[in-house]
This record gives C-alpha cells, structure tokens and sequence, in this order.
C-alpha cells in the first residue's frame, strides 16, 4: 500500500542525506520525495511516498523519528490531504496537433508556458492521477521531455 | 573571553568533565594537539593505531558510564576510527569521536587527507557534525555530550575543519540545549504501566529478558528487586550479562544462540517474555516465528523503534528500564509461590541440562574461564575478542555486577577486546581488566601493546590458543563437511616473544595444572600487562549449539 508521510526537518546540512539515506539502508521504499522550505525558513516540509504496510509505516515513522532533525512526522490519507504535483511537459506540436493539444490543456486546467515552432510545454499541477491521464493523453504528440515534482501534500482545515 | 578554535573545543570538553581522550594526532588536528600539549585537567593517550583510540573510548565509557572521547586526524584518521564507532553504535555506547577536517576553502576539492566523514558516518552514529566555523564549537559540543550520553546511548561525531580550530571565538559555554527533534521519552506511559501489571498479573509462566539497555540505564537494582518480588526467572541477553547476578538462584544465564539450554527452553515454554532493554536481535531469536511462540510479549525499552522491529508485541512500554521497572513494582502486588511449577520446571532444566564440556587431561578452554573466574572471584573486568573465545567468556564467567562485561555484541568485531580493555584499565585503574582473547583476535590490534606497556596497565590477556579461527572452524566442522577453508593459523607467531617485545610480561601454559598457578603470577604483576598463551586443545566447540535459521530450541548440546 502507498502511504503519503510529511516530514518536518531542521533545516540544516545533510538532513536530505540523511534521511534518503535512512530508507535505502532501512530497506523501504520511496517513490517520491519532494522537498523545500516551509512556513517558517528554518524548516523544510519533505513530502514523502513510501510503499508499505502498516508495520513498515511504523517503523518508517519510528526511524525518522529518531533522527536529531526531524521534528515531526505524520501520515497524510488521501482524504484528509491536499495533495498536488507539478509537472513540466515539453510536446512535439505543428500546425496539425496544436488545436487539439489546447483542447487536452483545457480539459485538464494546465498552461501552455512555452511555445516553439515545433513543440510547447505544458505546465500541469493535480492530483497525481490526473498528471498521469494528462501524461498519456500527451503521449500520442510525443513527449520531448519531462520533469515531475513528485508528490506534495498538506493536512485539510487546522493547523496540524 | 577570545581563544582559538582548538582552546573552545579543550575548554568545552573539560566542561563536560572529560578526563581522558584517547587519540591519534595527524596534519588535521595538530592545533588541537597543540593546546593539549599544555593542558593538565585531559590526559591524553596515545594508541598506536586510530581503531584502538575508538574501542579504547568505548571500553572506557561501558566501564564507567561516562561518555569515552577519541579524536583522530582527518581521511585515513578518521576511517580508522569507523570500526570503532560502528561498534558503538551496535551496542548503544556513548562515545564522543572528534576528527580533524581539511580546512573548509579545500573541502570537497579531494584535498590531502580528505574524507567525507559525516558521509561515511552517517549510518553508525547517533548524530554528527561537521563544523566549519569555531563560534559553533561550545554549542556542538554541548549538543553531542547530551546526545551521546542520553536516552538510547550511541557514539557522535564532530567533525571540525582546521581553520575552525585556528580561528578565534569568544568563548561562552551554553547553559541550555536547543534541540527541538530530541526528547527521549524516560516515564512510560501509566496507562502501558497499568496493562503490564495485569499480564504480569495473570502469567503463570512470566519470563524475564533483560538485555544491554538494563545495564545503561543503570536499572541492576531495580531488575533484582522486580524478579524476586515476584518471583520471575530472568535470563539475560549476551549484552545484559551483569545486570542480573548469575548466581542468583532466578538466575537462567544467557540465551540465543549459545545460550543455556535451561534458558531457551524457558522461553519457548513461558507464556509472558518481559523483554528490558533487549532488541530481539537475531543471535538471541533463532528462527524468528518460532521464536517464545507461546508467549504475550512485553516490550521495555527507551528506544520506540525497537519496539515491534523484529516482534510484534502485545504491551509496548517506551521509556527508561530503571525508571519503568520502579513504576512498575510500585504497582503489583506479589503473591507468594505463585510460580512454584513453573520455578521447579525451570530446575529439573537446569539439572538435567547444565552448561558443561567435555572434562579430560586436555587444556580446555572453558577451564581456563572458569579458573579466570575463580581467581578473580567474579570481580574482574572481563573483556573480549569475538568468537568462541567470547562466548566461553560469556558462558563460564559467572557475572554478578553491571559494567564488567565488555563485549562486541552488535557488530562482532575482532580486535575489540584488547584496546576497550585499555579503555577500561584507565577508567577503573584499582579493577583487575582480563582480555579474554582468542589468538585471530588478538593480532588484529596487537600493535596497543605499546599503549598498555607505555601506560602501565596491568591488562592480562589470556589468549585461548587454538591455532584456528576457532568460531568459523567450528561452523566449518558442522555446516561445512570440515572443509577448513582459511581458518588454519598454524604460522602463528610466537605470542610470548610478541608480547616480551614490548615489554609486557609473558607465560605460556600447556596444562590444567598450570593455570591457576600462571593466573596467581599474573595477578600480582602490577607494573605491565601480562600476556598468558592458554595451549588449549584445538578443535573445542562451543556449546549449546543453536544452528542459524533454527528455532532456539533446536539446539546442539555436545
């Protein structure tokens, strides 16, 4: 099972380290793991995809724990997160492709943020399901390149 | 008031009440090295090789309970180190390791001497530091004694860069700690507390396992006073020996893999493990789902990692051992002979399967031990290489005090034995410090001879002498159809010549009778160390025999 967990570190050299290094030595696995600054500057919020069951979780949450610099971490269900990832995506487009590439961008409330002769980029931010629709609906143009944030999420309603 | 870097780092650490630092000077510590060369209140000492600085700091904080220093130049200084600081971190020691770093306009440019220390020590330490500017030093230091020393021990490491240890600071040493991410929890829960004392309650069968956390926390009293209480047997992780008395008629001994076979069947009987300060570590498990199958487990421990890692557990109790066995006893009422079967079952065990050897004119190497013992009375400190040398010494030393078995649990490394007995020495300079040795072992840090001879220290080391690598040869014979691939070493050298070399004193013996009289003549050899080569019969196993992959009842018993 896919578990979305937030981290909050110190902001201090090696805490990236640190923890990444924690989950190859731990033996779990990490999808994906964004991270930057917080609401305050001198902490970092890493959002981190693990896949695991519920005693991995644990222990995930145990270690990480134990960390110097980690100050807290919770596990984020789906449905009590907002949860959201970026994508940048640069298509092959021509005359022919371009109105119906629109269409897609539309339908998918992305941003055209580039334009070439022979190619856009698309600039999409959703749930990461719908990065992976807009992703296969793009792939027919053929996909030039593309970068993915992995995934980001924050607790619905009151301050955790 | 201004000083150097260096001066801050010296200042702090006589703050911290450091009286000794074992180390190894190089290019990148030489400021260090300079202020030390005047300073009166830190003694240093010199060993011959980085990784005998580590086990030696090691040896001397498992010793004393305080927080053992070593410090070593950067690059190959501070990789030398790494063994040590491995194994401090397998066994919950706190150490504090302080290496030199090129000055920081070379960083990361593979200057001379350069290593990527907290990189590499990254996964072995509790935390660490590189320090690249000398106002940090005061405050790092303070950090890394607290968190070495505190909750679940383990070694830290700083890291400072020359020109921090050149560069002038005003110097003021914290009063408070700003650690945000670390509060180690030391009171369980009253509610964990509460469930406990009801399974405890209604166990017919309660089994206790105490391990090294036992002993860190310094809870021998109250582990007693719990187990006689309530009439609890207790059996003791290769870690916990000395935290309950082994003459104690409660008393089950170690378990695992060479433990007791009174000790392993106890617990695949019991119907309640109370496991204080243990991790359910591999070697004391066996075969892990069939590990204590009839039991509800209680799980004490300072460290909430360990709790369900390996087992899953019925009451989790986070907190420290002392503290929470206190709490603990405050709440359940004992009731007299409550236990009786289960007791009386446990002593048919222990009759009918006592931990024995083979008795003939041959020099055995558990009689060693067991003469070590007697002439020490149970006192000495007992340290150990790794092997059957270490699990002789774990079985026929009959440990009754905390702090007197120094051993490499964890990682297993050879070499340790010899430089933490150096360690211990130095801290306990009125205790007699065996080393315990097997003849693999003990050239893999024979060079810190010089540092005993040097010092004084009146170590003895007894090398059980089997011209063999005798653990793998003894898992060879076994597993191995005797296919004794690289575990001859019939080309030893001549131990006794090794050790005269140096100055210590030497003996070799070859026969029983001659053991004891060897043990009384090194006793009273107080100027030096005393290195005795124990001849002793070749291909000797250790037993009980718990094959890997196996159920810890599963055992081979001769």
């Amino acid at each position: 099972m896919k578990h979305t967990i937030s981290v909050i570190v110190e902001n201090k050299p090696g805490v990236l380290q640190r923890v990444s290094g924690l989950f190859s030595r731990r033996g779990f696995n990490i999808e994906s793991l964004a991270v930057g600054t917080a609401e305050n500057p001198d902490i970092s919020r890493m959002t981190i995809v693990v896949e695991g069951d519920e005693q991995t979780l644990e222990q995930i949450t145990k270690q990480l724990y134990k960390q110097i610099d980690v100050l807290k971490v919770f596990d984020l269900p789906a449905e009590e997160a907002v949860e959201r990832e970026l994508a940048l995506i640069k298509v092959h487009a021509n005359e022919k492709t371009r109105t119906e590439i629109t269409q897609i961008v539309d339908i998918f409330k992305a941003k055209i943020v580039d334009v070439a002769e022979d190619s856009l980029i698309i600039e999409i931010s959703a749930e990461k399901d719908r990065v992976d629709n807009a992703q296969k609906l793009l792939e027919k143009f053929g996909i030039q390149e593309l970068v993915r944030t992995g995934k980001i999420a924050l607790q619905r309603g009151g301050k955790e | 008031m201004e000083m150097t870097g260096a001066e801050a780092l010296i200042e702090s650490l006589k703050k911290e009440g450091v009286e000794h630092i074992f180390g190894y000077p190089g290019g990148a510590v030489l400021p260090i090295y300079d202020v030390l060369f005047k300073e009166k209140a830190i003694k240093h000492i010199l060993t011959r090789h980085e990784q005998g600085a580590a086990h030696a700091a090691d040896g001397y904080a498992r010793t004393t309970g305080k927080v053992g220093v070593c410090m070593a130049t950067s690059g190959p200084g501070a990789t030398n180190l790494t063994t040590g600081i491995a194994t401090a971190y397998m066994d919950s020691v706190p150490i504090v390791a302080i290496t030199g770093q090129v000055a920081t306009p070379l960083i990361g440019r593979d200057s001379f001497q350069e290593a990527d220390v907290t990189g590499i020590t990254q996964p072995i330490t509790k935390h660490n530091y590189l320090v690249k500017s000398a106002e940090d030093i005061p405050r790092v230091v303070k950090e890394a004694f607290h968190i070495a020393g505190t909750g679940r021990p383990g070694p830290v490491v700083i890291d400072i860069a020359k020109d921090a240890q050149i560069n002038k600071l005003k110097f003021k040493y914290p009063e408070k700690l700003d650690l945000p991410g670390y509060k180690p929890t030391i009171k369980g829960h009253p509610r964990q507390i509460k469930a406990a004392a009801k399974m405890i309650s209604i166990a017919k069968k309660p089994l206790i396992y105490a391990g090294g956390g036992a002993i860190a926390s310094g809870a021998t009293k109250e582990l007693r006073e719990f187990a006689e209480k309530l009439e609890i047997p207790v059996t003791t992780t290769m870690m916990g020996l000395g935290s309950f008395p082994a003459d104690h008629e409660l008393a089950l001994h170690m378990l695992g893999m060479h433990g007791t076979a009174y000790a392993n069947y106890a617990v695949q009987e019991c119907d309640l493990l109370i496991a204080v300060g243990a991790r359910f570590d591999d070697r004391v498990t066996g075969h892990l789902p069939s590990f204590a199958p009839k039991a509800k487990h209680i799980h004490i421990d300072i460290d909430p990692a360990e709790i369900g890692k390996n087992v899953r557990i019925d009451v989790p109790i986070v907190g420290d051992a002392k503290q929470t066995l206190k709490d603990l006893i405050a709440k359940i009422e004992p009731e007299k002979g409550k236990h009786v079967s289960w007791l009386k079952q446990i002593q048919e065990w222990k009759n009918k399967y006592p931990l024995t050897y083979k008795k003939n004119n041959q020099l055995k190497p558990q009689y060693v031990v067991e003469m070590i013992d007697q002439v020490t009375k149970g006192k000495a400190i007992i340290c150990t290489e790794v092997g059957q040398n270490q699990m002789w010494a774990a079985q026929y030393y009959k440990f009754t005090r905390p702090r007197t078995w120094v051993s490499s649990g964890g990682l297993g490394t050879m070499g340790y034995g010899f430089p933490a007995a150096i360690g211990a020495q130095i801290g306990n300079p009125d205790a007699i410090v065996f080393d315990i040795a097997g003849d693999g072992s003990i050239q893999m840090n024979i060079q810190e001879l010089a540092t005993a001879v040097n010092n004084k220290l009146p170590i003895k080391i007894a090398v059980l002498n089997n011209c063999y690598l005798g653990m793998v040869r003894q898992w060879q014979e076994l597993l191995y159809e005797k296919r004794y691939s690289a575990t001859d070493l019939c080309n030893n050298p001549d131990l006794v010549k090794i050790a005269e070399a140096y100055g210590a004193a030497a003996l070799r013996i070859t026969k029983p009778e001659e053991v004891k009289p060897a043990l009384e003549k090194a006793l009273k050899i107080a100027d030096r160390p005393v290195l005795l080569d124990f001849v002793v019969h070749k291909e000797e196993n250790v037993f009980p025999f718990v094959p890997p992959g196996q159920a810890i009842n599963q055992m081979l018993i001769d």
